[in-house]
Formats: structure tokens, C-alpha cells, sequence
């Protein structure tokens, strides 16, 4: 497993080197396209600004009054059964709802626990492999107006449930115990 | 929903720590926490352009067409329902595409765009089509290649190394893909006899 450790370290390398190469065969001008594209990025990071900002103060709120930590402690009897973080609930469940609020829950536990400890490590493969369901769906349902979904729902959930599973059988074996 | 979500949150916390006697901590954690939002977008900010510069020369360049176009087979396997020539294929790949480069923002219109295509060849209009439900299982089971947003949260909070997490990642993604794909294929198999 440790092949994952050597395709972290290669991706972005490997990224860069394809796409500057198939850029430059195709005469396109790198730089000045890469520039351009930059200035994208900018402007994607101004418009998240206030959603974080109210979010994250939101959530600072919640852990400073503690009632995070008195969420994690009465869950914490089922979660341990499953050898599942139990500070890790409030995330869990927030990431089917709102991807702003998760991101705000993200980085209060990167801020708490850091984001090199094992539940850092384990938030950050998590959040990689699974999306806001209800949100997602809602927005694209609606918008041809079909409220029958059928098995979609419990399809999403199930591959969402697959995806923290995961998350935690490869965080185990790579980084060994997760608390 | 949001503005329920938000002022939930904000309650719930001030009426704990009215019972726990930690207000002038929920003073300060408001504060710190609005401050650090700013913080994490400045330093974020890098990260993320460097990935949409990278992004564009692929886009001007014509590789995102390209990858599209490679996928074919892959979604003619998934949407048997969808003549391969139909538009529908074109944003699909094109959604997919945007979604595993980490391209959210090009992904979602050709997401509606594609479900509004996938509307026309729905025979009953409230009702989710086999290559619907699909579609929107494989879009939510979030298949990514780099998850750039996560890379730039890490290193604004001083991770040793921010990309550590890329293969993990990666690895996990694959197996909530390939189970929502096993899935639906297997509850599509066992409705087969009543069609629609």
C-alpha cells in the first residue's frame, strides 16, 4: 500500500508534465493561459470568502461552548463499536447536507487535532471520496422537475458509506492507528 | 435549508455554553474563527490558482475534449439507455471529465445540462430514468483525481506535507465509485423484467 505514498509524491508532477507538454504540441501559449486560468482561481477564492467566514464562525461557535465535544461523548458508545472516531460524527453527517458547513467542520478539526494527525489525515481522505448527497440531488432533480428518484438516494448513500469505509481501512494500514 | 443549518448551529452553541458557562469562550471562538476563515483563504488562494492555470492550458489546449472523448466506451457501458451519439453523452463525459480534474464549477453546468438532455429521452417526466439514477450516482459518488480544495486547506494549516493524501484519496474515491456503480447495476439487473 505504500504505491499510495509514491502516486501522492508523482501526481502533481505527472499533471504538470502532461498537460504543459500537450499544451505546448498544441501551440498553445502556457503561460499566458496559465495566467489567465490563475486569475480564475482568485476570483473562486473571493467568492467563498463570506460563505467560510460565516461558517467557520458558526462552528466556532459550537466548539466553544463544547456542545461539539457532548455530541462526540453520547455517540461515542456506537461509534466505538465500529472502531469509528467519534469526533468525527458532526462532519460525517454534515458532509451529506452542505459542502460549506463540512468545509467550516474541516478545518476546526484541522485546527484542533492538526492536519498531520491520524484524524486530520483521516478527515482529509474522507472528504476527498465523498459529496454533499441531498444537496446534489435536490439541485439537479429539480431542475427538470422530477421528484420520483427512485434508488438513487440509497445508491449515493451507499457508495458514500463505501467511500468513508475506505477511508479508514487505507488511513489504518498506512498511517497505523487513526487516535 | 442553509439559513436554518447556520442559525441552528449558532443556538445550539450559545444555549450549551449558557449551561456549560463557557460564553466569553463562544465570544472568542466566534471571533478567532471568523479571522482564521480569512487566513486559510489567503494562504488557499495559491494553491487553488495554481490548479486552475494548469486547468486552462489543458482546457485551451484541447485535452479536456480529448479525455472526453476517450470515455466513450466506458459510458456507453453505464447508459446502454442513451444512444451514444445523443448530446446527453457529450455533457455527461463532459461533467465527468470536470469532476475527476477537480473542475466543480465546470462540472455542474454540464451536469444540468446533461440531466436536461437525459429529461428528452425520459419517457415519464416525475419519474427518474434508469440512466438518471445513474448518472447522478456516479456524479455523487465524487470520482477525483486530485482533491485540490483538501491539498489547500492542509497546507494553510501548516501540513508537513499537504499532497500526502493524494493516493489515499484516490484509492478511497475508486471504491466509493465502483460500489455505487455495482450497485445501481445490480438493482437495474434485478428490475429488468419490469421495465420502467
Amino acid at each position: 500500500m505504500q504505491i499510495l505514498i509514491v502516486i501522492s509524491n508523482l501526481m502533481l508532477p505527472l499533471v504538470f508534465v502532461l498537460i504543459l507538454s500537450y499544451g505546448i504540441s498544441k501551440g498553445v501559449k502556457v503561460y499566458d493561459a496559465f495566467i489567465e486560468g490563475a486569475k480564475d482561481g482568485m476570483r473562486c477564492a473571493v467568492d467563498i470568502m463570506p460563505t467560510l467566514i460565516g461558517l467557520m464562525m458558526a462552528v466556532g461557535i459550537l466548539r466553544a461552548s463544547g456542545a461539539l465535544d457532548i455530541f462526540s461523548r453520547i455517540i461515542s458508545p456506537i461509534t466505538d463499536l465500529i472502531h469509528y472516531p467519534s469526533e468525527l460524527v458532526p462532519l460525517t453527517l454534515m458532509r451529506l447536507v452542505s459542502s460549506s458547513a463540512s468545509t467550516g467542520i474541516l478545518l476546526d478539526l484541522f485546527k484542533q487535532y492538526g492536519p498531520d494527525s491520524g484524524i486530520g489525515r483521516l478527515v482529509s481522505v474522507m472528504m476527498s471520496c465523498t459529496e454533499t448527497v441531498f444537496y446534489t440531488m435536490s439541485v439537479y432533480f429539480m431542475s427538470v422537475k422530477i421528484t420520483k428518484t427512485r434508488y438513487t438516494l440509497p445508491g449515493a448513500l451507499i457508495a458514500n458509506f463505501a467511500g468513508v469505509l475506505a477511508s479508514v481501512f487505507i488511513c489504518k494500514i498506512i498511517w497505523g492507528q487513526i487516535r | 435549508m442553509l439559513n436554518y443549518l447556520w442559525v441552528g448551529m449558532i443556538f445550539i452553541g450559545i444555549l450549551t455554553a449558557a449551561f456549560t458557562g463557557r460564553m466569553e469562550y463562544v465570544t472568542n471562538g466566534a471571533i478567532d474563527s471568523a479571522k482564521e476563515a480569512v487566513n486559510t483563504i489567503i494562504i488557499m488562494v495559491g494553491v487553488l490558482s495554481m490548479w486552475t492555470g494548469l486547468m486552462k492550458i489543458a482546457e485551451k489546449s484541447g485535452l479536456i475534449d480529448y479525455l472526453s472523448n476517450k470515455l466513450k466506451p466506458f459510458l456507453k457501458f453505464l447508459f446502454p439507455d442513451v444512444p451514444p451519439n445523443h448530446k446527453a453523452m457529450k455533457y455527461i463525459a463532459t461533467n465527468v471529465i470536470a469532476n475527476v480534474l477537480g473542475l466543480g464549477w465546470a462540472a455542474t453546468p454540464a451536469g444540468l445540462m446533461a440531466m436536461k438532455e437525459l429529461q428528452k429521452l425520459n419517457p415519464e417526466k416525475d419519474r427518474a430514468s434508469r440512466a438518471m439514477c445513474m448518472f447522478m450516482v456516479f456524479n455523487m459518488s465524487s470520482l477525483q483525481l486530485v482533491s485540490v480544495n483538501i491539498i489547500a486547506y492542509r497546507s494553510s494549516f501548516n501540513s508537513a506535507n499537504p499532497s500526502e493524501i493524494i493516493g489515499p484519496g484516490l484509492f478511497a474515491t475508486l471504491v466509493s465509485t465502483a460500489a455505487g456503480i455495482i450497485v445501481i447495476k445490480i438493482i437495474e439487473m434485478r428490475r429488468e423484467k419490469c421495465r420502467y
